[in-house]
């Protein structure tokens, strides 16, 4: 069964995902660095999260080493717990100012 | 530990117990209570001495008695140790003995102030400290009663601190101690750098090794004898004393004239034998001591300030102290500490109930006439006024003649110059007792005589001076000197010392200057008894009687040399080197930053997007500093 995974990952060559993860990563910095909508940057984040993830999984298949697949599911929990935490401060920020504009958050330099 | 040995390590504990007790006690206290309790202790500790003393022999020179390790680290072992030996036996019966009778004095004296209780917690702490600095069996335990006398005396010059002038008197005999302190230090240094060990015993059987006038011996003794300057007033470092009356009349009594400022005198004969090898000094300290009993002594002729005549006297006397030791006659000098000590302790106190007697008057020319008012003040000061100008027999008369036969012995000039200065005592003293008890009043108050309290020191000082000298009475008068034997199993000075006049040169020095003594009594009985003649203000007298009521202007005189200099460079470093170069360079280096942050602040929008741009941007850079470098 995994053996399979195995051969199907490495259907497509290694290239190819490397490429891929940084259009993804470079799609989640452009969105995190020009969009003013949080949850647009919380969904970025989210991204380049999993660009990363999928670059691990395709060494790990092509390495034949599975420790990289132990950081995946690390990196996925941390994700969870960074977004319960995003989204608590997005749900604070619609409360106080009625506005999930990034640029409201203007005041933090106090 | 051995029974007499143990109550002899007791003595100085009782009065620290007495001034640790009373100071945290004193609010509860009555000044009478705490005196009680202090004079207790103080007798108590005189007790124990007394005790020590009789079952002391002599003939085994003393031991040590070590109380607990203090100070062991590897090439250091420094004990808390004690000396039980003659002269520290010699000067702990004085100290609690005279010391207890001035404290029971002053429960009478103080029982009207707000803090006795405090002054006597300071008076116990004083006679702890003292005791301390007389039976340190090593030159450590010697300083740190050294360094508690000083505080004491700085605390109770300054007890009346409401009154500037006083602390004024505290801080400066604080400070000239100070200096002498500084030479103590160095001394201890140099003698601990070259024998390993601060014992008294063990430094002076080492140094009998060392030749004559070795220059470590040298620093080490000239550095010894400047702490004992500041100690014990002497030139350069006397002017604090006489100031140093500002403090309660009991307290000049005890520190200032008994106890404290014999401790130099007491630290040479300590180190007696390093002294002798080292005639330089010696010759140092004899032109200092003659100087200063010359120079105090005439000084004293037209004061009128009763404490300041008898703290001049007290200067006086200690150069005498002084001179003897210079001459190598060091059983001469502690025969003079004892016998001044009781003489001038009960001129002390007696003024003190003259001072009492006139609810706080201590100018000599509003007294007068006052010998029948207060009566056992009167004769009690009448007997301390002829011992200290020497009467034949009592006490003054042995300790100074046998100060003046060694003088005689030595040099012409220096046995002309104290006669002369012994005629000067006499003359200010009987000049100060006619003043005061002679003639008719001239002030406004009420005489009374003191307490019980405090005429009973007074009696039993008075009796002490009359027949004080039996302890070391004379061949010439069928004595055998036994105190002088005494203290020679403790000290190799003293049974070093030989004074070798004829019977008759004796007795025509000893004649001579009881009939020039008796001329000058009567001569100051024409001038001051007859017809009280008071002195104006300085300004109105002859040149150079002005100079003499001015104390040779040596106040002045430091305060140009040092105070003023010293005070200028002070001002100086405030209005350049502060103001001009501290605070700018210190302003600059704050200006400084908060002008670099105007600029960087600017970096700090507030703006989340912006925060995450900059993140994104320094992590991209990282990136291509990291890809670079490699």
């Amino acid at each position: 069964m995994e053996q399979e995974v195995i051969t199907a990952i490495r259907l497509v060559p290694l290239e190819h995902y490397v490429i891929l993860s940084l259009l993804l990563f470079s799609i989640g910095i452009a969105g995190v660095v020009f969009r003013r909508n949080t949850i647009i940057i919380l969904m970025c984040l989210e991204l380049m999260f999993n660009s990363v993830n999928l670059l691990l999984t395709a060494f790990s298949a092509y390495h034949s080493d599975p420790r990289a697949q132990v950081f995946v599911f690390f990196i996925m929990l941390v994700a969870a717990a960074e977004v319960t935490v995003g989204l608590a401060i997005l749900v604070m920020m619609k409360r106080n100012v009625d506005s999930v504009d990034v640029n409201q958050l203007n005041r933090l330099k106090w | 530990m051995v029974t007499a040995d143990l109550l002899f390590s007791l003595v100085p504990a009782l009065p620290l117990v007495g001034a640790v007790l009373i100071a945290s006690a004193r609010r509860y206290l009555s000044g009478t209570v705490a005196g009680m309790l202090a004079t207790a202790l103080m007798v108590g500790a005189f007790v124990l001495t007394a005790v020590a003393f009789s079952t002391f022999d002599p003939s085994t020179g003393g031991h040590t008695v070590r109380v607990f390790d203090w100070i062991q680290i590897t090439g250091m072992d420094i004990p808390f140790a004690f000396r039980y030996d003659a002269l520290a036996l010699t000067m702990m019966l004085l100290v609690t003995g005279v010391g207890s009778l001035i404290h029971l004095y002053s429960i009478g004296y103080m029982h009207n102030d707000a803090r006795a209780s405090t002054f006597f917690a300071q008076l116990n702490l004083f006679s702890f400290a003292m005791l301390l600095l007389v039976m340190g069996s090593n030159l450590l335990i010697t300083f740190i009663g050294w360094e508690g006398v000083g505080l004491c005396s700085y605390l109770l010059i300054g007890f009346w601190y409401n009154v500037p002038d006083y602390n004024y008197a505290a801080r400066k005999a604080f400070v000239m101690n100070r200096i002498g302190d500084v030479g103590m230090v160095l001394a201890m240094v140099l003698l601990f750098q070259q024998f390993g060990t601060l014992e008294y015993s063990v430094i002076l059987e080492q140094a009998d090794g060392f030749s004559a006038n070795a220059p470590i011996l040298i620093a080490a003794t000239l550095m010894l004898f400047v702490g004992a300057t500041g100690k014990s007033a002497q030139i350069p470092l006397f002017t604090w004393l006489p100031d140093a009356m500002a403090g309660p009349t009991p307290v000049s009594a005890l520190i200032h004239a008994a106890t404290m400022v014999t401790a130099g005198i007491y630290l040479v004969v300590r180190c007696s034998g390093l002294f002798e090898l080292v005639p330089l000094t010696q010759d140092v300290i004899l032109v200092i001591g003659t100087a200063t009993a010359l120079l105090a002594a005439s000084i004293g002729l037209f004061q009128n300030d009763i404490k300041k005549v008898l703290a001049y006297s007290t200067v006086s006397q200690l150069g005498y102290m002084f001179a003897a030791l210079g001459m190598g006659a060091y059983s001469a000098a502690m025969f003079h500490v004892i016998m001044h000590a009781f003489f001038k302790a009960l001129l002390f106190l007696g003024a003190g109930s003259v001072i009492h007697a006139l609810g706080g008057e201590q100018d000599i020319r509003k007294m007068g006439g006052l010998k029948g008012s207060i009566k056992i003040t009167y004769v009690t000061f009448l007997i301390g006024t002829c011992a200290i100008a020497g009467l034949p027999l009592l006490s003054g008369f042995f300790s100074k003649d046998l100060i003046l036969a060694f003088a005689y012995q030595r040099s012409p000039v220096v046995y002309a110059v104290l006669v002369f200065g012994a005629l000067l005592t006499t003359f200010y003293m009987f000049r100060l007792l006619f003043l005061v008890f002679f003639g008719s009043y001239r002030g406004k108050a009420h005489p009374h005589e003191s307490p019980l309290s405090m005429t009973v020191p007074l009696m039993v000082l008075a009796a002490l001076s009359v027949v004080g000298g039996v302890i070391n009475l004379p061949h010439l008068f069928g004595g055998h000197e036994a105190l002088k034997h005494f203290l020679a199993t403790a000290s190799s000075g003293i049974s070093n010392e030989t004074l070798h006049l004829s019977v008759t040169t004796e007795w025509i020095l000893m004649g001579s200057t009881v009939l020039l003594v008796t001329s000058t009594i009567a001569y100051a009985y024409g001038r001051f008894a007859r017809k009280a003649e008071l002195d104006g203000e300085p300004e109105t007298m002859p040149l150079f009687k002005r100079l003499l009521a001015e104390r040779w202007r040596i106040d002045p005189l430091y305060a140009a040399l040092f105070e003023r200099p010293f005070g200028w460079m002070s001002t100086k470093l405030h209005t350049v080197g502060e103001s001009r170069i501290m605070i700018p360079l210190t302003n600059g280096v704050g200006g400084a930053a908060l002008r670099i942050g105007r600029v960087v602040r600017r970096v700090q929008t507030g703006n989340a997007s912006f925060h995450l741009l900059a993140m994104v941007v320094g992590i991209i850079a990282f990136l291509f500093i990291t890809l670079l470098s490699t």
